[in-house]
């Protein structure tokens, strides 16, 4: 078991996640992973909700296969999937910073991978 | 160009990411990441003010593009029977020496207008074709889409009612975007048919959409179909699909009853006082008030004076004194002939036309309740700045040119017109155009306007005259069969997938290319395609040429970052034909093209690749905002527009010289059950096509392992219950059929769709498999465009009904 405590984490907007995908071929490109591996991967949830109406929700999620980045984020770089959210909806951070801006709008998850 | 690299042994290049590659309409700007010569990574440009560091998966899968293993390297030349699949590898000198000799015994013997270019979706790749086409002396260049449906017909609708063409305001035009202080957040964004998050069509970046949101744009979102913006808009009003124009025309009824539109603007700014004729039904004229009057000056009915007032269209004012022009009411006027004839205005003509969709009858149509349509249009009127964007469904049917109208019509009575955060004029940055859209015209022309005269349909439809300046795809089918009213003898096709990606009615487009004597393609892959052409020539991603590109904003330079073996850029290709063609080619290189190109910028191609990009500055006429009170959108300096008569027109002066009706309105699509509640009884389903998929351009990108693994089977969306009712489980393989075939896709059971309609994937062919006939890649078995017809194009030769036909759906036994 790794003992090393986590640090950081990626803190995702879902009410904003469009599912559009970028985040999983940065990851690829980065790692060049063969297809199949993803080192995050994007679900679609579709809501019928109480009254009635139909919500269509996007997230990504984090695989086993995330390690976060250090080559890149001890540098000062975000992580490729960061970079590239093409709804800028996702942020790297220290889990204490992030938590706190989970304060400030609802439709937020944080994520500390493996 | 040069990025400051993070590691010794890597180049960065800075350039813009268009057509070949991600094979969108978008313009982000990207960092290549180079080393030994080879592309290793590719990432966004933070400092672009496009894409602000953000990329979509399609572009970051470029290292997968660049360097497939199927990937064309060579000139083929065909050496069995077309779709025989037999091939064998030819140096590019004998290719370039092939297509002489062929295309130019037929411009000898035939006639240069004999020769079709044909083009998928204009790309970095049009202005070139265009290049070959005008050089070699046809007029013929085909965007080989059936009734030019796609953001052509829209532009030109556009124009004929305002005289250039319009762009929801996302602070493109300003280099520090939101944070401009010129810049204002619409308060209402009507996001109409636009699944925004997929492939950026129509040269828009999706996602600005969504910064827009965050910032406090509210979403009205009208689409038959559960999106990621339906689900969050304000409004959601989910439409019959292809009854886009009865809605539009509710949305101005609720305006005009409810008083809701900027009456200052109408009177200053539009047609709407001009005088019809009780009689006619048609415009008045000068002409029709004095012998020696012009037809192209227009009357309006001075209510100071009590006397007509005669607007002069080419100045873009009355021709006397200080009139105060009626909007409403009628009044009679002495003609040259010593009748008097009576009129009413424009203005009461539009408004009668309006009121002709009372909300009752538009719930009708559209499926939409009328409280919902109220609500969206009142909230739509009551914000300022608001702005509508629109997608291909609008083009989706052949109705498209009143629906256009109508929708345009929005933006201009509620005063949306050329504020920060509204609808703003777009035009080429520094008016510098390769790609001529409908409407522009640019250093690649014709050498004689006579010879274009021979382009197929120019005679029958007037927007094919005025603005397009392309072959009507239909015509142009029909006439590759009859010969009529001359024949066609080849055809010269760049990066456009006729049989499994833009040709309706595929069998019909193959039986075509086997009865021309020669057909040349230009790719980066073997297509379905591709199997039917005597040479294939492979083509650069953006990645491997220098070109240049200027579509709205900003102008920019795509700068060659890689090599790939064997492989030339599209514009290189096309140069080195067209100077055989032409001796007298009127630039003697490519950069020399660019920088001609490039005058208006003031800038030299170089000196724009050191930028590599621009944006123009306020005062520019393609700069906003608000330039038809600065006189900068005509070419006289004069405030207005530069339509016919230098208004915006409400009624179309152009379309009542075409025979068309001038006024907005709906048109049921051909095909419906309304239309054809015969064909309906066999084929009850709603079937629209061409949703965007995230991870493909249409018909490109199956063969991207990273890509297809995001979407790697032909879907059809079907409603669980709907499904039910058919005995149809999630994933299972269906046909879809109508009277035009039928085909195979993958059921997907979603309530993104309604029940009464199903939703199948385009642009489907098999990359892995055999690509000789009868196989074909596969692009036979899964291919929707097998079910929609050719020739259902609008009375002015534009739209198709892609999205608002018939179909059934029953289980495929034994294929799971």
């Amino acid at each position: 078991m790794n003992k090393k405590k986590p640090e950081y984490g990626l803190l995702i907007d879902y009410e904003y996640c469009t599912g559009c995908h970028s985040c999983e071929v940065a990851c690829a490109q980065e790692y060049g992973h063969k297809p199949g591996v993803r080192g995050i991967k994007v679900f679609e949830v579709e809501q019928k909700l109480a009254d009635g109406r139909s919500y269509l929700t996007y997230f990504p999620f984090p695989t086993e296969s995330c390690i976060l980045c250090p080559h890149l984020t001890r540098n000062g770089f975000d992580p490729p999937c960061v970079k590239h959210c093409m709804a800028a909806c996702m942020k790297f951070g220290r889990i204490e910073d992030l938590a706190a801006e989970m304060r400030k709008k609802p439709r937020m998850v944080l994520w500390v991978p493996k | 160009m040069k990025v400051k690299p993070r590691s010794s042994d890597t180049e960065i290049i800075r350039t813009t990411s268009w057509s070949a590659g991600p094979g969108c309409h978008g313009s982000c700007g990207v960092l290549a990441h180079i080393k030994n010569g080879k592309l290793v990574k590719i990432e966004g440009d933070p400092d672009h003010p496009w894409n602000q560091g953000r990329l979509c998966a399609r572009c970051l899968a470029m290292t997968q593009y660049v360097y497939h293993p199927q990937r064309l390297t060579r000139p083929l030349k065909r050496k069995g029977k077309r779709g025989e699949g037999k091939w064998e590898e030819i140096s590019w000198d004998e290719a370039l020496d092939l297509i002489e000799e062929k295309l130019g015994g037929i411009r000898k013997e035939y006639g240069a207008e004999s020769v079709v270019f044909s083009m998928g979706t204009g790309r970095d790749i049009s202005p070139w074709l265009c290049m070959l086409a005008y050089a070699y002396g046809s007029p013929n260049v085909m965007f080989a889409l059936s009734g030019n449906a796609c953001y052509s017909p829209r532009i030109a609708a556009v124009e004929t009612v305002l005289g250039d063409y319009c762009v929801p305001d996302a602070s493109q035009w300003l280099q520090s975007r939101y944070e401009d202080p010129r810049y204002k957040i619409p308060k209402c964004l009507v996001v109409w048919g636009y699944n925004i998050p997929n492939t950026c069509p129509d040269n828009i970046f999706g996602h600005w959409f969504v910064d827009l949101m965050k910032r406090g744009t509210e979403i009205v979102s009208i689409d038959p179909r559960l999106t990621w913006f339906s689900s969050r808009a304000k409004h959601w009003l989910r439409l019959r699909p292809g009854t886009d124009g009865a809605l539009a025309m509710g949305f101005l009824n609720t305006i005009i009853e409810e008083n809701l539109y900027d009456r200052g603007f109408v009177e200053t700014w539009t047609n709407a006082p001009f005088l019809i004729r009780k009689d006619t039904h048609t415009l008045l004229r000068e002409s029709h008030l004095r012998k020696d009057g012009s037809p192209d000056n227009f009357v309006a009915w001075d209510s100071s004076a009590e006397r007509a007032a005669v607007w002069d269209s080419r100045r873009a004012g009355y021709q006397s004194g200080n009139p105060r022009p009626a909007l409403q009411g009628d009044a009679f006027v002495d003609l040259a002939d010593g009748s008097r004839v009576e009129c009413r205005t424009v203005w009461d003509a539009f408004c009668e036309q309006v009121r002709q969709y009372p909300l009752d009858r538009v719930e009708e149509i559209t499926g939409v309740p009328k409280k919902e349509i109220r609500a969206a249009a009142r909230f739509y009127a009551q914000s300022s700045p608001a702005s509508i964007h629109w997608g291909l469904p609008i083009d989706s049917t052949p109705g498209i040119t009143p629906t256009a109208q109508a929708i345009t019509a929005l933006w201009c009575i509620t005063g949306n017109l050329e504020i920060p955060g509204g609808n703003i004029i777009a035009r080429n940055a520094f008016e510098c155009v390769s790609y001529a859209l409908p409407g522009a015209e640019g250093v690649i022309k014709l050498a004689s306007k006579e010879l274009d005269q021979k382009r197929i349909s120019i005679d029958k439809y007037g927007p094919f005259r005025k603005f397009i300046w392309r072959a009507q795809t239909d015509t142009v089918l029909d006439q590759i069969f009859t010969g009529k009213p001359y024949p066609i003898k080849a055809i010269y096709m760049q990066t456009g997938n006729l049989v499994a990606g833009i040709g309706f009615e595929p069998k019909k487009w193959i039986e075509a290319l086997k009865k021309l004597d020669f057909v040349a393609a230009v790719d980066l892959f073997m297509t379905p395609t591709t199997q039917y052409a005597d040479v294939v020539l492979p083509a650069a991603t953006f990645l491997e040429k220098n070109s240049v590109r200027s579509w709205w904003v900003p102008l920019q330079s795509i700068n060659k970052a890689i090599s790939v073996d064997g492989c030339r850029p599209d514009v290189e290709i096309n140069f080195e034909l067209a100077k055989r063609f032409d001796p007298n080619l009127k630039w003697g290189s490519v950069e020399e093209l660019f920088d001609d190109i490039l005058t208006n910028s003031g800038m030299t191609f170089k000196e724009l690749q050191q930028k590599t990009w621009a944006i123009p500055p306020e005062g520019n006429p393609s700069a906003p905002y608000r330039r038809h009170e600065k006189g900068l959108l005509r070419k006289d300096g004069q405030p207005g527009f530069q339509t016919s008569s230098g208004k915006i027109e409400l009624y179309s002066s152009l379309r009542e010289e075409w025979g068309l009706e001038p006024l907005p309105h709906y048109e049921e699509p051909p095909f419906t059950a309304v239309s054809r509640p015969d064909l309906a009884k066999e084929y009850p389903l709603i079937l629209s096509t061409g949703r965007r998929s995230f991870a493909f351009f249409n018909a490109e990108h199956r063969m991207i392992p990273w890509l297809r693994e995001l979407d790697p089977f032909p879907t059809v969306e079907i409603h669980p219950d709907t499904a039910r009712g058919l005995g149809i489980e999630d994933g299972e393989w269906v046909w879809i059929e109508n009277w035009l075939g039928r085909q195979q896709f993958k059921a997907k059971l979603t309530i993104a769709v309604m029940p009464q309609m199903v939703m199948a994937a385009h642009g489907w062919w098999f990359p892995e498999e055999d690509g000789a006939e009868p196989s074909l890649f596969g692009a036979l078995k899964s291919n929707i465009n097998q079910l929609i017809p050719m020739g259902a194009q609008g009375k002015d030769g534009l739209g198709s009904p892609i999205k608002n036909l018939l179909c059934k759906v029953y289980k495929v036994n034994g294929r799971n």
